[in-house]
C-alpha cells in the first residue's frame, strides 16, 4: 500500500456527527409529522439556495477530513516508511495549488512578485525589476499577453462552467419539480455557482487567482482549507453542548427540587463569567498542558488537531448554558400539560415520560438554537484566534489568515488580497448559514406559525 | 425594596464563591504551579532550582488548601487558595508578573475603557432602537424587508472586518483621525470617535433585528388595537404605547451589560491602542500572565452579577406592576 489512512481526533468526531445526522434524517423521513416543517423549509427559495452553498462548503470540508500519509519512496529494510506530513483527499485534488508556492507576496492573477528586486541577467548586469513568478503565468512567453490570456481563460472557464451547470439543471429539473422545490432560484444559483467554479478552475491552473501570501502560499488554497476549520468549530462544538444542555435542562425542569437548584447554580456560575474571559482562561491552561506534555503527540498535525478538538470542547462547555435555560423553561411548562399528567397517572415511569413525551416536544428548540449558533461560532473562531486563544497558529483557518494578513495593510504597495479572501469566504459561509437558520426557525417555531395563521 | 436588594446581594455570594473555586481549579489544579513554571521558563532552560525560584517569587510555593506546617488559622491562611483566590473577595488582586499591583492597574485603566464603551453603548442604543422602530413602522413593506436583509448582511460580517476596514478607510486613506493612540481629557476626542462609530456599526445588524422582533411582538397585542381604534396616529401608538411596553424585554438585555462596560472591549481597545482594561486583558493573555487573567475573570463575573441586580431594580422603575419582595 502506498498510503496509510490517518484518523485524526477531529475527523472521528466529524464522522460521528455525520452518522448522527444521517440517522436522524432517516428517522425524520419516515415520519410525516416530522417532515412537515422541513417541507416548509424546502419551499423557501433563500433557504434552498443557501443550503446549496452550504453543501458545497460541506463537500470541501468533508473531502478535507479524509486524511492519509503517503509512503516515502526509500524503504528501510523492507519496512515502508510513511511521510510525517498528513495530507487529505482535498489536498490531493488541488495538488498544484498546494505545491506551487512562490517566494513571497504576489497580487491576484499577477505574473510578477509584488515588489522590485535586484536581478542579474546573463551578462551580469544588475537591474531593479519585478521578478517573474515561478508558477503564476509561467506559460506566458510575453508578459504583454497576460491581459488577453486572463480574459480568454475567464470567458472560456465561465462558458464551460455554465455548460456543466446547464447539464446539471436539465438533468435535475424534473426531480426538483416533483418535490415542489423552488425551481427557478435553484437553477439560477446552480448556473452562477458552476460558472464561478469553472472560471476559478480555468484560471487557477496557471495563475494564483487570489494571489499568494508572505511565504508564497496560494491564498485560494488557504481559504479553501480554512473552510474545514470553520465547519468543525461550528459543528463539533454542538457535540458537547447538546448532551449537556439536553440532559441537564430537562432534568432540572422535570425533577425540580434540589436537582433544579444544583443545575441552576452550575449554569448561573458558568454564565456569570464573561465568555471570552472564560474561554481565554481555559485555552491558556490547555496550552500549558499541551506544552508540558510534548510526548503525547507524534507529529505537529496531531497536536494542532487536538488543540482544535479541545477548543471545540471549551467552546461547548462555556456555551451550553443558554440552551439549558431555554430547555428548563420549556420542560417546566410541558410537565404541567394534561398529556403528561395523564401519562403519570397511568403509571408511566419518569424515564419513559422524559424520552417519549418531553424530549420530542423540545426538539424544535434544540434544532433552532443549533442552527442559530453555527454562524456565531464560525465568527468567534476568527476573533479568538486574533486574541491568541484560538486554533493552533500552524492550523490554516480564517482567524490565522486574518491575523497574518492584518499587519500587511500598512505595506506599500498594499497587500489586501489575503484579508479580502478570508473575509469574503467567511461572509459567504456565515451569510448562507444565517439565511438557512432563519428559514429553519420560521418553519419550526410554533409561535411564529400561529401569528401567520391569524394574519 | 432594601430588604430585597440585600437578599439578592447575599444570593450573589455563593455564585461568586463558585466562580472563585472554578477559576482556582482551572489555574492551579488542572496544571500544577510546577507545570506553569516549566512553561514560562521554557522547556529547555528548566532546572528544579529555577522552578522553585519562579514559584517563590509569585508565592506559588505554598500548599493548595491546607498548610500542615503552620499553626492555628495559618493552616488555612498560608496557602495558595487563601492568598491568591479568596483574597479577591476583598478586591485584593495581587501583583502581575511584572510586579505591578493589579488593583491599581484596574483603577487607572477603567477610565479609558469607559471613554470608549459608554458612548458606544449609549449611541448604539439610540441608533438600534430608532432603526428598529423605523422598520416596525414600515413593517411588511419592501422597506422593512430591505432593512432586515441589511441586518442579516451586517451581522454576517466578521467584527474584525469593521475594525480593520474602518481603520484603513478613515485613518489611512482619508487621514481624518489618528490610526491608534489615546490621550486623557478633551484631546482624546479624535482618538475615541472612530472606535465608537465602529463599535456602533459592528452590532447594528443583530441588535436592530432583536429590537424589531420585540416591537413586532408588542404590536400584535390587544392594547395596540385599542389605541388604534381610539384613532391615535400610528406614530403615537408606536412611541407612546409600543415603546413603553417593550421596555421590559429591552431592559432585560440592556441593563445587565452596563456594569460590564467598565471592562471595555478586547478587540477595539487592542486595535486602537486604548490603554483600557480590554487591552490589559489581551496583553496578559499574550504574555500568559495568569494572575491578571484570573483577576479579570473574577471582576467580570462580579460586574455581571451587579448587572443582574440592577436589571431587577430597573423593572420596578419602568413597570409599576413589578413589586420586589
Amino acid at each position: 500500500m502506498s498510503f496509510m489512512p490517518v484518523m485524526l481526533w477531529s475527523d472521528a468526531l466529524v464522522f460521528l456527527l455525520l452518522a448522527a445526522g444521517t440517522a436522524s434524517a432517516l428517522y425524520v423521513r419516515q415520519r410525516e409529522h416530522l417532515m412537515l416543517p422541513w417541507q416548509r423549509v424546502a419551499q423557501s427559495a433563500t433557504a434552498m439556495v443557501s443550503l446549496l452553498v452550504l453543501s458545497l462548503f460541506l463537500l470541501i470540508g468533508l473531502l478535507d477530513t479524509l486524511h492519509y500519509r503517503i509512503a516515502l519512496p526509500e524503504k528501510n529494510g523492507g519496512e515502508t516508511v510513511y511521510s510525517p506530513e498528513v495530507l487529505s483527499v482535498f489536498d490531493k485534488l488541488v495538488t498544484p495549488l498546494r505545491t506551487q508556492t512562490e517566494k513571497t507576496y504576489s497580487a491576484p492573477l499577477a505574473v510578477t512578485l509584488y515588489a522590485k528586486e535586484s536581478i542579474s541577467d546573463a551578462h551580469g548586469n544588475i537591474a531593479r525589476e519585478y521578478p517573474r513568478l515561478r508558477y503564476g503565468g509561467a506559460h506566458l512567453t510575453d508578459m504583454q499577453l497576460q491581459d488577453s490570456d486572463v480574459c480568454w481563460r475567464w470567458v472560456t472557464g465561465m462558458l464551460a462552467g455554465m455548460l456543466v451547470g446547464l447539464l446539471i439543471t436539465l438533468g435535475s429539473k424534473r426531480w426538483l419539480a416533483q418535490r415542489g422545490w423552488p425551481l427557478r432560484p435553484l437553477l439560477i444559483a446552480t448556473l452562477i455557482i458552476s460558472a464561478l467554479i469553472g472560471m476559478t478552475i480555468n484560471l487557477a491552473v496557471v495563475y494564483h487567482v487570489l494571489g499568494t501570501d508572505k511565504v508564497g502560499q496560494d491564498v485560494l488554497y488557504l481559504s479553501l482549507k480554512s473552510i474545514r476549520t470553520g465547519l468543525i468549530i461550528g459543528t463539533v462544538t454542538t457535540l458537547v453542548t447538546l448532551p449537556l444542555a439536553l440532559l441537564l435542562g430537562i432534568a432540572a425542569g422535570y425533577l425540580r427540587g434540589w436537582v433544579d437548584d444544583v443545575i441552576q447554580y452550575i449554569y448561573t456560575v458558568l454564565s456569570s463569567i464573561p465568555s471570552v474571559l472564560l474561554i481565554a482562561a481555559a485555552v491558556l491552561m490547555m496550552q500549558v498542558t499541551i506544552d508540558t506534555h510534548p510526548q503525547w503527540f507524534d507529529n505537529s498535525a496531531s497536536r494542532a488537531d487536538l488543540r482544535l478538538v479541545f477548543l471545540c470542547l471549551i467552546l461547548g462547555v462555556t456555551s451550553w448554558t443558554g440552551l439549558c435555560r431555554l430547555l428548563r423553561g420549556e420542560t417546566l411548562k410541558l410537565r404541567e400539560m394534561e398529556y403528561i399528567q395523564a401519562a403519570q397517572s397511568f403509571g408511566v415511569s419518569s424515564l419513559r415520560i422524559l424520552t417519549r413525551h418531553i424530549m420530542p416536544n423540545v426538539m424544535h428548540i434544540v434544532l433552532i438554537s443549533l442552527v442559530m449558533d453555527f454562524s456565531g461560532l464560525v465568527l468567534a473562531e476568527a476573533v479568538l484566534s486574533y486574541v491568541g486563544v484560538g486554533v493552533d497558529p500552524s492550523m490554516i483557518s480564517f482567524g490565522t489568515m486574518i491575523n497574518a494578513a492584518r499587519m500587511e495593510m500598512g505595506r506599500e504597495p498594499m497587500v489586501w488580497w489575503a484579508l479580502a479572501s478570508a473575509f469574503g469566504f467567511m461572509l459567504v459561509l456565515v451569510l448562507a448559514a444565517n439565511l438557512f437558520a432563519d428559514a429553519v426557525r420560521d418553519a419550526f417555531d410554533p409561535r411564529l406559525n400561529r401569528t401567520e395563521a391569524v394574519a | 425594596m432594601i430588604a430585597y436588594i440585600i437578599r439578592r446581594l447575599l444570593y450573589a455570594v455563593p455564585i461568586l464563591i463558585g466562580v472563585n473555586l472554578l477559576t482556582f481549579a482551572l489555574f492551579f489544579v488542572v496544571n500544577t504551579p510546577d507545570d506553569m513554571a516549566r512553561m514560562q521558563l521554557g522547556i529547555k532552560r528548566v532546572t528544579p532550582e529555577a522552578i522553585e525560584k519562579w514559584k517563590q517569587q509569585r508565592g506559588y510555593d505554598k500548599p493548595l488548601f491546607r498548610n500542615g506546617a503552620a499553626n492555628g488559622t495559618d493552616k488555612f491562611r498560608d496557602t495558595i487558595f487563601w492568598q491568591k483566590s479568596a483574597s479577591m473577595f476583598v478586591l485584593d488582586f495581587g501583583y502581575s508578573d511584572d510586579g505591578r499591583s493589579i488593583g491599581h492597574e484596574i483603577a487607572t485603566r477603567m477610565g479609558p475603557s469607559l471613554a470608549i464603551a459608554l458612548p458606544t453603548f449609549l449611541v448604539g442604543l439610540v441608533v438600534y432602537v430608532s432603526f428598529a422602530l423605523l422598520m416596525t413602522l414600515f413593517r411588511a413593506t419592501a422597506l422593512d424587508m430591505a432593512g432586515v436583509a441589511l441586518c442579516v448582511l451586517l451581522m454576517s460580517v466578521s467584527g474584525l472586518f469593521y475594525i480593520i476596514g474602518g481603520q484603513f478607510v478613515v485613518s489611512k486613506l482619508w487621514h481624518l483621525v489618528p490610526i491608534s493612540g489615546y490621550s486623557g481629557g478633551i484631546g482624546s476626542f479624535k482618538f475615541v470617535v472612530l472606535p465608537i462609530v465602529i463599535g456602533v456599526i459592528g452590532s447594528v445588524g443583530s441588535s436592530s433585528r432583536w429590537y424589531r422582533t420585540i416591537f413586532l411582538e408588542e404590536i400584535g397585542k390587544d392594547y395596540v388595537r385599542t389605541a388604534r381604534a381610539k384613532g391615535l396616529s400610528e406614530l403615537r401608538v408606536l412611541f407612546r404605547h409600543v415603546l413603553k411596553n417593550a421596555m421590559i424585554p429591552i431592559l432585560t438585555g440592556v441593563v445587565v451589560v452596563i456594569p460590564l462596560l467598565f471592562m471595555g472591549s478586547l478587540l477595539t481597545e487592542s486595535f486602537f491602542g486604548i490603554p483600557g482594561l480590554g487591552s490589559y486583558t489581551i496583553d496578559a493573555i499574550n504574555a500568559q500572565d495568569f494572575s491578571v487573567v484570573r483577576a479579570m475573570v473574577f471582576l467580570g463575573s462580579l460586574l455581571y452579577i451587579v448587572g443582574l441586580i440592577l436589571t431587577d431594580i430597573s423593572y420596578t422603575m419602568v413597570d409599576p406592576r413589578v413589586r420586589l419582595q
